[in-house]
């Protein structure tokens, strides 16, 4: 039941998130680009939702710009990161031997490697950038999907179907293609899910630090920078890109947690 | 009527887990020395307790495991011997089908999808007529091709997977324990249709099962399998009415006890 409410709560913060950053790129109440002296630090009102910052910026417009960012950044990282994964783990699983033995060595060391770390090594060779931030958490995520679909292939690779298929004559790649990664797209789709929260999580981080986001791009990791200095005068514009920061990794770990609990069949007759 | 698969004093050795450091455990052997014969339409029976061996010499006898001795010959080619290539030129001519029918078919893939695989491997064109007269024959509907395997009931799914087994024509049929996960009523029409295929066809069939009661009505040689050592083996009337080993005998008696309680049953 709780799973269920779980569920639901982190689609819909999914949804809203996804509905505002969709809605940004036609629409915001303001145009985020206009600095104005004359507006700066309002306080809530019917004009500015949740007022304005330092630059006079409308924070709603600010806010609803930088989800695209977050979105984006997460959507294309873990898809990179993602799919190389998924391939070299396929790939272990359909060789088996050596070749699986290498490749998840390989996956191990890139466990050992934080990805802060290769984020400010990409920076410091090719200077701070979106891009590099982007590469830094598609790298994160490699060795996770090299797991995760060897894993779950492997168990694919015992199953009765895929027998017959070789006795049919199949390739091992047909195979691979044709029974095995149909059957973990479930568990590929529910690691994504969570894997989208530590994306966005990684982001944020990033930006923060200067090595994402660059200005003008707005990014709720770089808000809440630039809102440290004004802590005392206005604490509110740190508290609001955080808070969106809470919401979006809630929203995909309690959708990917959600989805894993109904793909996983022992969960569901555990909970019957 | 020719030999179709020769079975050459074929033997399979699997590693024992080591358990100590300095001894060195001997190897299970799984199938020792077992020489045997299926000649074109005809069936032989193989049958043994749990671990004789039975689905290790089907495994070698679909070429998806080799011998450690031995050799398996399909009309006089020695399968272990092949090249992928030659391998994969001459899986159509013999197929399987498994015991568990609700894990031999993807439950990703529609019935016409699973049925049309071996054509599309052999690089066949998959054929509708082909298949939708292959369904026929196994007594599906031509509907039921867009329907997946969780729609079905066990005896339908077995029927799904003897269509795939026999859509390319093969020559012989692996069947390992095929009937053994279905009721008693259904089992007996898919020995029936296992039966005409064979008379339509022409079919060889290698059928595997602990059961002597279904081997007997459907086996005209067998093969007894002990800890993988051959016990017996001959014409399956012979050795049912007369079993020349006390194993055999107590074979029998099991199955007839299992077919007495289900007759009560
Ligand atoms: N891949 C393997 N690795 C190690 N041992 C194996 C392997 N496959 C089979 N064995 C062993 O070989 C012996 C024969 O197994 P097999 O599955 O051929 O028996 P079976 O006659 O088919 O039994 P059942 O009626 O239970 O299906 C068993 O002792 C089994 O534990
Ligand atoms: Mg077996």
């Amino acid at each position: 039941m709780t799973r269920a409410i779980n569920l639901r709560i982190g689609a819909g913060l999914v949804l809203v998130l996804t509905v505002a950053a969709l809605l940004s790129l036609v629409w915001t109440p303001y145009d985020y680009t206009v600095l104005s002296v004359t507006q700066k630090f309002r306080p809530p009102s019917a004009d500015h939702w949740l007022g304005t910052d330092q630059l006079g910026r409308d924070v709603v417009s600010l806010l609803m710009a930088a989800s695209v960012n977050s979105l984006a950044v997460a959507f294309i990282s873990v898809g990179i990161g993602g799919s190389i994964g998924t391939a070299l783990g396929l790939t272990a699983s359909a060789f088996g031997g050596w070749v699986e033995t290498v490749i998840m060595r390989v996956a191990d060391l890139g466990f050992a490697f934080p990805a802060l770390l290769f984020a400010i090594m990409l920076a410091a060779a090719f200077g701070p950038s979106l891009t590099n931030a982007i590469l830094a958490i598609a790298f994160i995520n490699v060795p996770i999907f090299t797991r995760v679909a060897r894993g779950a292939a492997n168990q694919i690779w015992t199953r009765d179907y895929v027998l017959a298929g070789r006795a049919a004559g199949a390739s091992q790649f047909s195979l691979t293609i044709d029974h095995v990664l149909p059957n973990i797209s479930a568990t590929l789709i529910v690691q994504a899910t969570i894997e989208f929260a530590v994306a966005i999580l990684a982001e944020a981080a990033l930006s923060y630090l200067g090595l994402g986001a660059q200005p003008p791009m707005p990014s709720w990791g770089r808000m809440l920078n630039e809102a440290q200095t004004l802590m005392y005068l206005a604490p509110q514009l740190a508290i609001y890109p955080g808070l969106c920061i809470i919401a979006a990794v809630l929203g995909f770990g309690l959708l990917g947690d959600g989805l894993r609990d109904i793909s996983d069949p022992r969960l569901a007759r555990a909970r019957a | 009527m020719s030999v179709l698969l020769d079975i050459r004093g074929v033997t399979r050795r699997y590693p024992r887990p080591r358990k100590q450091l300095f001894h060195h455990e001997e190897a299970l052997v799984a199938v020792d020395n077992v020489t045997v014969q299926i000649t074109q339409g005809r069936t032989l029976g193989i049958v043994g307790e749990s671990g004789s061996g039975k689905s290790t010499l089907a495994r070698m006898v679909m070429a998806f495991e080799a011998p450690d001795e031995g050799e398996v010959l399909f009309e006089g080619k020695n399968i272990h011997a092949l090249g992928k290539r030659e391998l994969q030129a001459l899986r159509p001519e013999f197929q399987m089908i498994f015991q568990d029918p609700f894990g031999s078919l993807d439950p990703r893939r529609s019935v016409g999808w699973s049925v049309a695989q071996p054509l599309r491997a052999a690089g066949m064109k998959p054929d509708q007529a082909l298949i939708l007269k292959t369904l026929e024959q196994v007594g599906l509907r031509a509907a039921d091709i867009d329907r997946f395997p969780h729609e079905f009931s066990g005896g339908q799914r077995q029927r799904i997977a003897i269509a795939r087994a026999i859509v390319t024509r093969p020559k012989l049929l692996v069947a390992d324990e095929a009937v053994s996960a279905l009721d008693v009523s259904v089992r007996a029409q898919i020995l029936n249709l296992l039966m005409d295929l064979q008379d339509e066809m022409g079919l060889g069939i290698l059928f595997i099962s602990h059961d002597l009661a279904v081997v007997s009505s459907l086996c005209d040689d067998l093969l007894v399998l002990r800890n993988g050592v051959v016990v017996e083996q001959g014409l399956a009337g012979d050795i049912l009415n007369n079993p020349g080993h006390e194993y055999t005998h107590t074979l029998l008696t099991a199955a007839q006890l299992e077919l007495q309680g289900e007759h009560a049953a």
